[in-house]
C-alpha cells in the first residue's frame, strides 16, 4: 500500500512536471520606445521570434505606456504563470527588483541593468568595445579628417556609445574632429527622424564625412541624410546596412536578440542561472555588420585594423574606457 | 467655460447629456476599429470595464491614474476661467517634480506629518514658478500664454534631463534618475486602510488622492466664492469690462497662472511622493496633457474634473487590461480610442448640440418656445 501510495505520488508530480513543461509561457516587457523601433527593442522581439519559430512555443510580450505600468505589467504576467520574465533596457531595474522578491520562483532577466536577486539574471553590454570598433572604421573611411555622432538624449547610456566612437577615431588618428550633438531632451527623442536627419545634414555640412548614431527611431534619419548627402552613415543596435546599400559603413551590433534567445531557451531547458553577464568583443555580444551590404566600403587594410583591434580588446591589451566606471570620457 | 452657452436647454442637460452622448459617440466609433481589426468590441468594453473596476487592484490604478487627471485637469480648468489655456501643465507638473524631490532629498529625515506639507509647499511654488514666467510675459508683453507655456514644456524637459543626468543621478547608475527618498512618504490607500482593519489589495492608490479632491473644494471655493475668484472670471469674460471695474487684468492673469502652476505641480505628489519615491526621467509621462481634454470635457468644474479624471483614469487602467488579455490590442490601439473619446468630448463637444436640443424640444415644446424670446 505504501508503495502504491509513493508511485501515486511520483506519478503526479511527474505529471505536473510534464505539465509545467506545457506550459512553458516565456514574457516579454519591452521598454517605452515600444517592440518595433528597428533598434534595441526590435532586436529583442526578433530573438524571440527565432525562438517562437525553433521550438514552436509561444510567448506574451507587452508594451508599456507609461512608467506605472512597469510594475503592474510585471506582476500581471507573473501572477498568470508566466515564466521567465524578460525585462527590457535599464529603467526596468527598480520594478523588477520589487517584484523579483515577491516572486521568488518566478525567473526574471532584466537587460541593460544588474539587479543582484537570486532569481535574476542581468544581462549588460560592453556597447563600449562595439563603439571603439566602429570608430575605427569611421576614421579609417573619413578623407576630410573629421567623423560625427549623433545621439538620442544626452543620458549616460548614450554617451558610453559616444565614448567608445570617439576612442576608436582617436585610436587611429589623435587629432581627428568628432562632432557630437544630441537630438532632444523628451522621449520623442528616440523617434524623431526628422530631427536626426537634420542634425546629421549640419554634421556633413561642417565637413563630416561619417556619421554614427546611437538615437533608436531617430537614427533612421540619420541614415537617410547620409544616402541623401552621398556620405556615410553607421546604424546601431541591429544590423541596419540594408537601409541604404552602399551608404551605411557598417552596424554596432549589439546582440539582445542573441541575448533574448539564450534566456528563454536556457529556461526551457533548464540550464538558466541567476546572476550577472557582461556580454563584449569576448563574448560575440558586440560587433560589427559586414554583408553583401556594405563589402564595398570595408577595404582590407580597414578589416584587418579592425579584426587587430578585436584581437587586442579580447586580450585585453587595448582597454576601452567605459564611461560608467566613472561618468568621465578621457578621450 | 464661457463658452456657446446661450441655450434654451436645461442646464443639467447641457452639462450631463451632452458629454454622454459625446461619449457614447467616441465608443461607436472605437467599436468600429476593434470590429476591423478582428476583435469583438462587446467582450474589448467589457474587459475594459472589468479592467479598471471589476477587481481592488483595478480600482486602485484607476483612482492612482484619476489623481494625476485631478491635478492637472484642475491646472487647465482654473486658467480657462480666466480665459487663459495653459498648455504648459506638463512643464509644470515636472518642475513642481523638483520641488518635491529637493524638499525629499534634503528633509528626507523629518517625520513624514511635517515632510509630507513642505513637500506639498515644494511642488506648489516650483509649479507656480514655472508658470509665473509665461503669465508674466502674457500680462506684461502680450506674448501668447499658448506659445510660451509650450515652449516651457521643453525647456523643462531639457532642464530635467540636465539636472538628472549630471546633477541628481547616483553615480555609476544607468538609470537617470535621483536617489530614493528614504522612509518618509505619502501612504498608500492599501496601508492607512491596514491601519483601520480594513484589507485592500496593494496598487500604487495613495492619499494623494484626498489632497485631490481636498483641491476640488479649494479651487470650487476660489472661483465662485471669493473676491479674486470673480475679478478672475471678470477678465476672462470681458477684460474691458474688468478694467472699467477697477480689476487689474495683470494680478487676474499672474494668480492664475501660479495657482494652475501650483496645482499642476502637484502631480508630483502622486507620482512621486506617493509612487515612485525618487525622481524619474519623464515622470509626468503626458498627465498634463491628457489635462486639456479632462478640463474640457469636464467644463471646467471641479466636480466635472473629477468625473472626467475617473473616467480617463479607468479608460488607461481598463486599457492597460485589455492589451494584456488581447494581446491584438496594442497600446497603439488603448491610445485611438483615448484619442476619440478626447475628439469627441474635447474637440466637437458641441456636435451633437442641436440634435440633443432637438429631441428637448421635440419632449418640452413649451420651454423651447419660451426660451428665444428671453
Amino acid at each position: 500500500m505504501k508503495k502504491l501510495l509513493s508511485i501515486a505520488a511520483v506519478a503526479i508530480t511527474m505529471s505536473a512536471a510534464v505539465s509545467i513543461a506545457a506550459d512553458f509561457k516565456p514574457g516579454i516587457i519591452y521598454d517605452l520606445g515600444g517592440k518595433f523601433d528597428k533598434s534595441f527593442n526590435e532586436g529583442v522581439y526578433n530573438g524571440a521570434e527565432k525562438f517562437k519559430k525553433e521550438f514552436g512555443i509561444e510567448y506574451r510580450g507587452f508594451e508599456i505606456a507609461n512608467d506605472s505600468q512597469r510594475e503592474q505589467a510585471m506582476r500581471n504576467f507573473a501572477r498568470r504563470g508566466i515564466d521567465p520574465i524578460l525585462a527590457v533596457g535599464f529603467s526596468q531595474a527598480a520594478a523588477v527588483e520589487k517584484v523579483a522578491k515577491e516572486f521568488p520562483k518566478v525567473r526574471f532577466a532584466i537587460i541593460d541593468m544588474v539587479v543582484n536577486l537570486p532569481n535574476v539574471e542581468s544581462i549588460v553590454f560592453k556597447e563600449h568595445e562595439g563603439s571603439f570598433l566602429v570608430g575605427i572604421l569611421a576614421a579609417m573611411s573619413a578623407k576630410s579628417g573629421k567623423v560625427g555622432f549623433v545621439g538620442g538624449m544626452d543620458i549616460p547610456l548614450i554617451r558610453k556609445f559616444a565614448c567608445g566612437y570617439v576612442g576608436g577615431v582617436k585610436h587611429v588618428n589623435a587629432k581627428m574632429d568628432v562632432f557630437q550633438n544630441m537630438t532632444g531632451s523628451t522621449g520623442a527623442a528616440w523617434s524623431d527622424p526628422v530631427k536626426g536627419g537634420e542634425l546629421a545634414k549640419s554634421q556633413f555640412d561642417r565637413g563630416a564625412d561619417v556619421v554614427y548614431h546611437a538615437a533608436g527611431g531617430t537614427g533612421i534619419g540619420v541614415l537617410q541624410a547620409a544616402a541623401d548627402a552621398g556620405k556615410l552613415g553607421i546604424g546601431v543596435d541591429s544590423n541596419q546596412n540594408h537601409l541604404h546599400p552602399g551608404s551605411v559603413l557598417t552596424s554596432m551590433l549589439k546582440r539582445v536578440d542573441v541575448a533574448a534567445y539564450n534566456t528563454f531557451k536556457a529556461a526551457k531547458d533548464g540550464t538558466w542561472k541567476a546572476g550577472f553577464s557582461a556580454l563584449g568583443l569576448k563574448e560575440d555580444g558586440v560587433g560589427w555588420a559586414l554583408d553583401d551590404n556594405n563589402a564595398k566600403l570595408v577595404s582590407a587594410d580597414m578589416k584587418a585594423a579592425v579584426a587587430k583591434a578585436t584581437q587586442e580588446i579580447v586580450s585585453g591589451k587595448i582597454v576601452v574606457h567605459d564611461y560608467m566606471a566613472d561618468s568621465k570620457c578621457p578621450y | 467655460m464661457a463658452g456657446p452657452m446661450g441655450t434654451d436647454i436645461p442646464r443639467w442637460a447641457n452639462v450631463v447629456v451632452l458629454p454622454i452622448v459625446n461619449l457614447i459617440a467616441a465608443f461607436l466609433v472605437s467599436g468600429l476599429v476593434v470590429l476591423i481589426i478582428g476583435e469583438n468590441p462587446l467582450e474589448v468594453v467589457q474587459i475594459l470595464i472589468w479592467g479598471a473596476f471589476g477587481f481592488e487592484e483595478a480600482i486602485g490604478y484607476t483612482l492612482f491614474y484619476a489623481t494625476n487627471f485631478i491635478f492637472t485637469g484642475l491646472a487647465v480648468s482654473i486658467a480657462f476661467h480666466c480665459m487663459l489655456f495653459n498648455i504648459g501643465g506638463e512643464g509644470q507638473a515636472y518642475i513642481g517634480g523638483l520641488g518635491i524631490t529637493l524638499v525629499g532629498l534634503h528633509f528626507g529625515f523629518l517625520p513624514p506629518i511635517v515632510l509630507i506639507p513642505l513637500c506639498v509647499i515644494g511642488a506648489a511654488l516650483f509649479g507656480a514658478a514655472w508658470a509665473f514666467i509665461p503669465a508674466y510675459l502674457q500680462a506684461k508683453r502680450g506674448s501668447h500664454i499658448v506659445i510660451t507655456t509650450i515652449m516651457f514644456n521643453f525647456i523643462a524637459s531639457s532642464v530635467m534631463v540636465y539636472l538628472l543626468v549630471n546633477v541628481l543621478i547616483q553615480p555609476g547608475s544607468m538609470q537617470p534618475e535621483s536617489r530614493e527618498f528614504g522612509e518618509a512618504a505619502i501612504p498608500f490607500v492599501h496601508e492607512a486602510l491596514a491601519w483601520l482593519g480594513v484589507e485592500f489589495a496593494e496598487s500604487p492608490w495613495n492619499l494623494s488622492f484626498l489632497w485631490a479632491l481636498v483641491c476640488c473644494v479649494l479651487v470650487w471655493g476660489y472661483v465662485w466664492h471669493t473676491r479674486w475668484g470673480y475679478e478672475m472670471r471678470t477678465v476672462g469674460t470681458s477684460p474691458t469690462a474688468a478694467a472699467y471695474a477697477g480689476i487689474s487684468e495683470t494680478k487676474s492673469i499672474i494668480v492664475t497662472m501660479c495657482i494652475s502652476g501650483a496645482l499642476a505641480g502637484f502631480l508630483g505628489l502622486n507620482e512621486i511622493m506617493g509612487y515612485h519615491h525618487r525622481l524619474l526621467l519623464h515622470f509626468s509621462g503626458g498627465y498634463g496633457f491628457v489635462g486639456i481634454a479632462v478640463a474640457l470635457m469636464g467644463r471646467s468644474h471641479p466636480v466635472g474634473v473629477c468625473l472626467a479624471a475617473i473616467l480617463f483614469g479607468a479608460l488607461y487602467q481598463g486599457g492597460a487590461e485589455l492589451s494584456f488579455e488581447i494581446p491584438t490590442i496594442t497600446r497603439e490601439l488603448v491610445i485611438v480610442i483615448q484619442g476619440l473619446v478626447i475628439i469627441f468630448a474635447g474637440a466637437l463637444e458641441f456636435m451633437f448640440k442641436p440634435q440633443v436640443e432637438a429631441v428637448f424640444r421635440w419632449f418640452m415644446p413649451r420651454r423651447s418656445a419660451a426660451a428665444p424670446a428671453e
